[in-house]
């Protein structure tokens, strides 16, 4: 009992600065993942489904796998944060958690900070476990400086899902919530993902110079970064 | 309805302007404009190609602004909040239009100059992207719950307006077959003077037919919120009747 209070206290004294409120959120939603692990081990299966679809469609020699590899790990990744993002919000709606969230004082662009962390170190886990599977399916290796897919991986990550998480919550109360999230998320997307996809081609086939596509992949997570936790507060409480 | 019998008089007037304009502008371009020297006829499609896609270019910003005055006014003002949102989904649907038709008449010109419908070059790219940032927009809108589906509609209108420029950027970085820019491309960019007036007029007619559709749409949606309004007071007073 008394553990349970010096828990709470420890708590209470955290949500009164900005980043304890987005660590507590982020505690949460890991917490909530460890113990069904429903949205990690949904992605991974779901991505691997699609390399693998992939590979029978295209039926790849080493040099070719070079070549389209970029482009099918985003889209593997693409299609399996959706099915992640659609579920993440919908947590927060059994026994109205929502709700209550919106009461609390807390800041809403908080929330929405911390389920961004939290969805970004899924799909970052799926990764890597992917990056495995890519070497072993496409026999890869890349050809240009490879370290520098330690960048391209994070920025683009976060910049499908700053976005997916925001537009997920956009969908919250309508209709088709499934159908609407790629319908909207995908063309805001376009150039995010033409930069992941470009950089990721140039460093594996080592043909062209990636830098400029992480520039840009930067400025595009800046802006929209700024642009999701200035907006989260009005889209939460729009009636 | 002394006022709407105005707005009425305001519209006709204004569309006779606008269907006499492109008249006269049609008959410049087809008429009076010199025959290009290399594409001949095929190029006269340009008077049409190019207004449109500047135009498609210009709604996107009466939609943000008229977002964003949507977004500042919503808890304020929530009536002229309700206006400045028919302005935008009248801007967004414009926008679609004209993209639509850049889209098309730059595909009937490729069959005939490049002898392809389609090539995943820079500027034809750009604007389909752009095409499809206003039609999720439109999609969002029919959507959504009918509540909240403006405050979102306004919030994605920013997201599409910070993407326009960012979608120009990477895709010119991607890919360099459109013909270079007509106007203000280098120095030996700009047309043959004679075909300025048919391309002036063109612009200004297209201009004066998009403003009309925007006001025109503008109207209708605002009919649709006055009934809207109507049936949910009458709702209300229904539910007072059967409490008395």
């Amino acid at each position: 009992m008394s553990r349970i209070l010096n828990d709470l206290r420890q708590d209470a004294s955290r949500a009164r600065s900005y980043f304890g409120q987005v660590f507590l959120h982020l505690q949460k939603d890991l917490r909530l993942e460890w113990r069904s692990r429903d949205s990690v081990v949904g992605m991974l299966f779901f991505a691997l489904l699609t390399v693998i679809i992939f590979s029978l469609a295209f039926d790849p020699t080493a040099a070719v796998s070079r070549q389209i590899a970029g482009g099918i790990l985003w889209v593997a990744l693409l299609f399996a944060a959706f099915t992640a993002l659609n579920q993440s919000w919908t947590r927060e709606q059994r026994n109205r958690v929502l709700e209550a969230q919106r009461l609390s004082p807390a800041a809403p662009s908080a929330l929405f900070l911390g389920k961004a962390l939290a969805n970004f170190l899924f799909v970052s886990f799926v990764e890597v476990v992917l990056a495995f599977f890519f070497i072993i399916f496409y026999n890869l290796h890349a050809l240009g400086q490879g370290w520098m897919m330690m960048l391209v991986l994070p920025l683009g990550t976060w910049a499908l899902i700053c976005n997916g998480t925001f537009f997920a919550a956009m969908g919250l109360r309508t209709r088709n919530r499934e159908l609407l999230l790629p319908l909207i998320m995908v063309p805001i997307s376009l150039p995010a993902l033409l930069s992941m996809m470009q950089a990721t081609t140039a460093i594996l086939t080592g043909e062209f110079d990636p830098a400029h596509w992480i520039r840009l992949l930067i400025g595009y997570n800046i802006a929209f970064t700024t642009v999701c936790l200035l907006l989260f507060d009005t889209i939460l409480s729009a009636e | 309805m002394r006022r709407s019998r105005i707005y009425a008089m305001v519209g006709i007037s204004w569309l006779a302007l606008t269907l006499a304009t492109l008249a006269h502008a049609t008959w410049l371009a087809l008429f009076i404009a010199p025959t290009e020297e290399t594409m001949l006829d095929v190029q006269r499609i340009f008077y049409y190609h190019v207004p449109s896609s500047m135009l498609s270019l210009v709604f996107p910003y009466v939609n943000l602004t008229a977002s964003i005055f949507y977004l500042a006014w919503r808890r304020s003002e929530p009536l002229r909040a309700l206006t400045a949102d028919a302005v935008a989904i009248a801007a967004a649907e414009v926008t679609v239009v004209y993209a639509s038709i850049s889209l098309t008449t730059g595909m009937l010109w490729g069959r005939a100059a490049w002898g392809i419908w389609w090539a995943w070059d820079a500027r034809l790219t750009s604007m389909l992207l752009l095409w499809l940032l206003y039609v999720s927009y439109l999609l969002l809108r029919k959507l959504s719950a009918s509540g909240q589906s403006q405050t979102l509609a306004a919030a994605l209108s920013v997201f599409a307006a910070i993407d326009v420029p960012i979608v120009f950027l990477s895709i010119r970085l991607w890919r360099g077959q459109h013909p270079a820019p007509v106007f203000g491309g280098g120095p030996n960019s700009g047309i043959n003077p004679a075909m300025l007036p048919a391309f002036g007029w063109n612009v200004l007619g297209w201009a004066m037919w998009g403003i009309f559709l925007l006001a025109l749409r503008y109207a209708l949606e605002r009919r649709r919120q006055e009934s809207e309004q109507e049936s949910a007071l009458k709702a209300i007073e229904d539910s007072l009747e059967i409490a008395r």
